[in-house]
């Protein structure tokens, strides 16, 4: 009897055991799927990174968005999904005493513009229209691939903006604006047309969170360096080029980011506490209302960095030169070269050629709607005025 | 996956041996070129040329095996279906007078200008897509050529490779002043070379020293060309051409003396393993063995000489292929050095100062016979203050004339002679030398119009302010101050009015 207990009592043992472990592996499971939940679904990011001011004394907003163009090419983006719309040319301008160079830091400490940028969208190109086309994706058909954005329903977007603005308006080259609801307008058409996973939004301009007050697309995070109000203000000059560098928002997100490497798990609170009012006189804002996930499981490298699908293998793969094809090519050409007769170079300036040619008659095209159309009404009114009876007289 | 990975290369390997082991004749090459010419104005000039030369039918289907001609330009052409493309982006201007005639000039801001194949149906859409394509390779604003600044040339544009006949219908020009070249063009036209920036003499190819220069043009030109001396057939000529023309005075201390690290930041340690043939030309026509103005270093091996541009000159070649020219310092950093300073061997130059003294220049120079030497000077009008001005401002202001003491060579020998027994006239200089004699002239004195100011500004404000003073504010103070009172329209008879006449003269009132 003692022995049939003790058996059971094991056995209610070893089954407990069994139940628990197998509620470990479970709830693991759950956790795991917990996990991938609050884990973003982006499979490649895009940056968007647009200076909107022209002439040399906004020096700073060029630096401002080179600084940004720079961090997300260093953490993974590439130049291939990045657009980059500058609206002046500061480094080859001829009032800069380093050509080929933008500071961020004085006494010229860090060259934001490098060795190897590419400017997507440059001087008069960046204009309220080109910038809404691409978020929209409705461009001409002609536009190269580099000047596209080609997101899918998978990527996450960062986009940033800088320049002058105002309450609900940022202005582009100082000759047009775009408001706060042009842009909540142009992010959901995105959404609807499924261009994003989720978007990340960030203005350093003054009064810069009066245009993420609109916003109403789910999926969106916003930051802004100003509240409304507030202005946002540079950072520090440079006596050697003359011009403030850079916006102190930017300038302290710069410095947040170069601690950051494509490993890291640093999380978007963190970012939302980069510039407190004692460092940048401004407050800055954030939205997350609209975004699902919590922003202290959002990481910087969600937004900032790249997703890459890398395979690792360590078989030797053997390139073997394909020398069928270049020989069937070389034949070919073998055979060409009996049948034609020999070419000429053209002469540059044939001066009895030049004198002698007839000037091209333009093509003669039939005369337009417009006059067909003029002719047509006096014909009528005519014949109605005066009555059929005088078509005898012209004809 | 992984096991059609060994089949696959199971399956080459059966294929391979019956080729891989001829050694086939590659049908691309590549020639890169830098000729350094120093300017008569102390500057220096350096013009790269990257020449890939590709013995193909790129109009045939199927070309899909690059090498060294790029891709990206390659498909553009059988795309497009061009003849010739020629596309340069220039800051700057070249300034002949000073420098010399260029070897290939562009105009400032954007210049792209095309021959398209006889084939193509519509020319100005072909036009309008290759520039949107263009503006995505380079970087820059192509996208603005359109019907507004395109034109057909019908003379001055003549096709620069072969060519059979040319109906310019198929040419199409445009410019962009106003485009910017800056490092984001540089980039995607490095990348077109088939050794990038990473060896030979692309090496030298730093934005910050190119960009900090007097004339920066980058082009890229495709043209057809003959593959032989019988020209039976096409090879394509993709050439990317940089000149660059550094400052004396830009690149600090203003001597001449110059070094490819000096202009590059940068030495070159390696020909590009790709090409066939890498070489630096320096211009040394200026060198004289006697003279021993121009000092190359280090010595070169071998030398051109041809007529160039309608003049002769001569070059020395450095050879990076050749294993001599990079042997012991595992780098090659040509030195240009002047040895004789220039001609002026005397110059004094004491600056103004102002209110205090004038300028003062000096200079020594040995004139050339038959020849005429012009020396001017800038310089600018400054605003003088208005107690300073002459009574008669308008008149002008006087600069002294310029001194002119020469030695000149007398073609009769003079003796020296004793200026008690010779006449006066002869005696004014004294003479030490009889081979030549001393005189002092003087040019005219200059009259320069200085800004004048109005004087009788003064004068005219005064008088219209207390004109309009006295009509404002006389009238308000007339107004505020005097009293009025109604005065009543006299009736009466003849007796009435007499009375009042007579207290009037009284000056008692009136009735």
């Amino acid at each position: 009897m003692a022995v049939s207990h003790c058996f059971s009592r094991a056995a209610s043992a070893f089954t407990a055991v069994l139940l628990f472990s197998f509620g470990c592996v479970a709830a693991s499971h759950i956790e795991d799927q917990a996990e991938q939940f609050f884990r973003s679904g982006h499979t490649n990011n895009w940056a968007v990174l647009v200076c909107t001011s022209r002439f040399w004394f906004n020096y700073r907003h060029v630096a401002n968005t080179l600084s940004v163009y720079r961090s997300v090419k260093r953490l993974g983006i590439p130049d291939s999904h990045i657009v980059l719309m500058l609206a002046d040319d500061m480094a080859c301008n001829p009032r800069n005493p380093k050509p080929a160079t933008v500071f961020s830091h004085k006494n010229m400490e860090l060259n934001v513009y490098g060795d190897d940028v590419e400017v997507d969208y440059r001087s008069y190109e960046v204009t309220v229209e080109n910038f809404l086309r691409v978020l929209t994706g409705r461009i001409p058909p002609s536009t190269p691939r580099s000047k596209r954005l080609l997101s899918d329903d998978r990527s996450n977007i960062l986009i940033y903006m800088t320049g002058h603005g105002g309450n609900g308006f940022l202005k582009f080259q100082d000759s047009e604006e775009i408001t706060n609801i042009e842009l909540a307008d142009a992010f959901e058409q995105m959404w609807q047309k499924r261009r994003y996973n989720e978007l990340l939004f960030i203005i350093d301009t003054c009064q810069g969170a009066s245009m993420y007050e609109r916003f109403y697309s789910p999926n969106i995070m916003a930051l802004a360096s100003s509240q409304v109000g507030e202005d946002s203000l540079s950072h520090q000059p440079d006596p050697a080029i003359g011009v403030h560098l850079m916006d102190r928002y930017t300038f302290y997100v710069l410095e947040f980011l170069e601690e950051i490497n494509p490993a890291s798990q640093t999380n978007m609170n963190d970012l939302f506490q980069v510039c407190p009012k004692s460092l940048c006189v401004s407050t800055p804002g954030h939205r997350t209302d609209l975004f699902q996930r919590d922003p202290k499981n959002v990481l910087i490298t969600d937004f900032f960095g790249s997703v890459r699908k890398v395979e690792i293998t360590t078989e030797t793969i053997n390139l073997q030169q394909d020398s069928e094809i270049m020989e069937s090519s070389y034949k070919e050409d073998q055979m060409d070269e009996e049948l034609m007769e020999p070419l000429k170079y053209a002469e540059q300036l044939p001066v009895a050629q030049i004198i002698h040619q007839k000037p091209k008659l333009k093509d003669w095209h039939p005369p337009g709607g417009f006059i067909l159309g003029l002719w047509a009404l006096i014909i009528m009114v005519f014949f109605k005025t005066y009555g059929i009876k005088h078509m005898k007289f012209i004809f | 996956m992984a096991a059609a990975m060994p089949l696959a290369l199971f399956v080459l390997q059966l294929l391979g041996p019956g080729g891989w082991c001829l050694a086939e004749p590659q049908r691309d090459s590549l020639r890169e070129e830098l000729v350094i010419t120093p300017l008569p104005s102390g500057d220096v000039a350096a013009t790269f040329q990257f020449r890939t030369r590709w013995d193909s039918e790129l109009q045939r289907e199927g070309v899909s095996h690059y090498r060294l001609f790029p891709k990206a330009l390659g498909q553009l052409i059988s795309k497009y279906s061009l003849r010739e493309l020629h596309l340069s982006f220039t800051q700057g201007f070249w300034r002949t007078r000073y420098w010399g005639p260029p070897f290939l000039q562009a105009p400032s801001g954007a210049e792209l200008w095309v021959w398209f194949q006889d084939t193509v149906t519509n020319v100005d859409k072909s036009w309008k897509e290759l520039s949107n394509v263009l503006s995505g390779i380079f970087c820059a604003s192509l996208n603005f050529i359109d019907s507004t600044n395109t034109v057909t040339p019908t003379a001055s544009f003549k096709p620069l490779g072969l060519a059979n006949d040319t109906d310019h219908y198929f040419l199409r020009y445009a410019v962009l002043p106003r485009e910017v070249v800056c490092t984001e063009n540089l980039t995607p036209w490095k990348k077109l070379l088939p050794c990038s920036s990473k060896a030979g003499l692309s090496v030298l190819l730093k934005a910050d020293r190119l960009f900090h220069t007097s004339y920066h043009s980058q082009a890229v030109h495709i043209r057809p060309v003959c593959r032989n001396a019988r020209c039976t057939s096409i090879s394509w000529e993709l050439r990317q051409t940089l000149s660059v023309v550094f400052d004396a005075f830009i690149t600090g201390q203003g001597k001449k003396d110059w070094s490819l690290f000096r202009m590059f930041s940068r030495t070159l340690t390696e020909p590009c393993p790709l090409a066939s043939e890498s070489r630096v030309y320096v211009d040394i026509t200026n060198y004289n063995q006697d003279n021993e103005t121009l000092e190359v270093n280090p010595p070169p091996t071998t030398t051109y000489q041809d007529v160039i541009l309608g003049t002769r000159k001569t070059y020395a070649i450095y050879d990076l292929l050749d294993t001599a020219t990079i042997n012991n310092s595992r780098n090659l950093n040509i030195q240009l050095k002047w040895k004789r300073p220039a001609e002026n061997g005397y110059i004094h130059y004491q600056p103004a100062q102002d209110r205090l003294q004038p300028h003062l220049l000096e200079m020594l120079i040995q004139l050339p016979a038959n020849s005429v030497t012009k020396v001017s000077i800038q310089f600018e009008r400054a605003l003088l203050k208005w107690t300073e001005y002459t009574p008669d401002p308008n008149h002008g202001f006087y600069v002294s004339p310029s001194v002119l003491s020469a030695l000149v060579p007398s073609m009769v020998a003079a003796k020296p002679v004793d200026w008690e027994e010779s006449p006066l006239f002869n005696s004014l200089f004294p003479v030490s030398d009889g081979s030549n004699y001393f005189v002092r002239l003087y040019t005219e004195p200059l009259l320069v119009n200085l800004p004048t100011p109005d004087f009788s500004m003064p004068y005219n404000v005064i008088c219209l302010t207390c004109t309009v003073v006295a009509v404002c504010y006389g009238s308000f103070y007339n107004l505020l101050t005097r009293t009025f009172h109604i005065e009543e329209p006299r009736t009466g008879g003849l007796a009435k009015r007499l009375a009042n006449l007579i207290r009037r003269i009284r000056g008692v009132p009136l009735l």
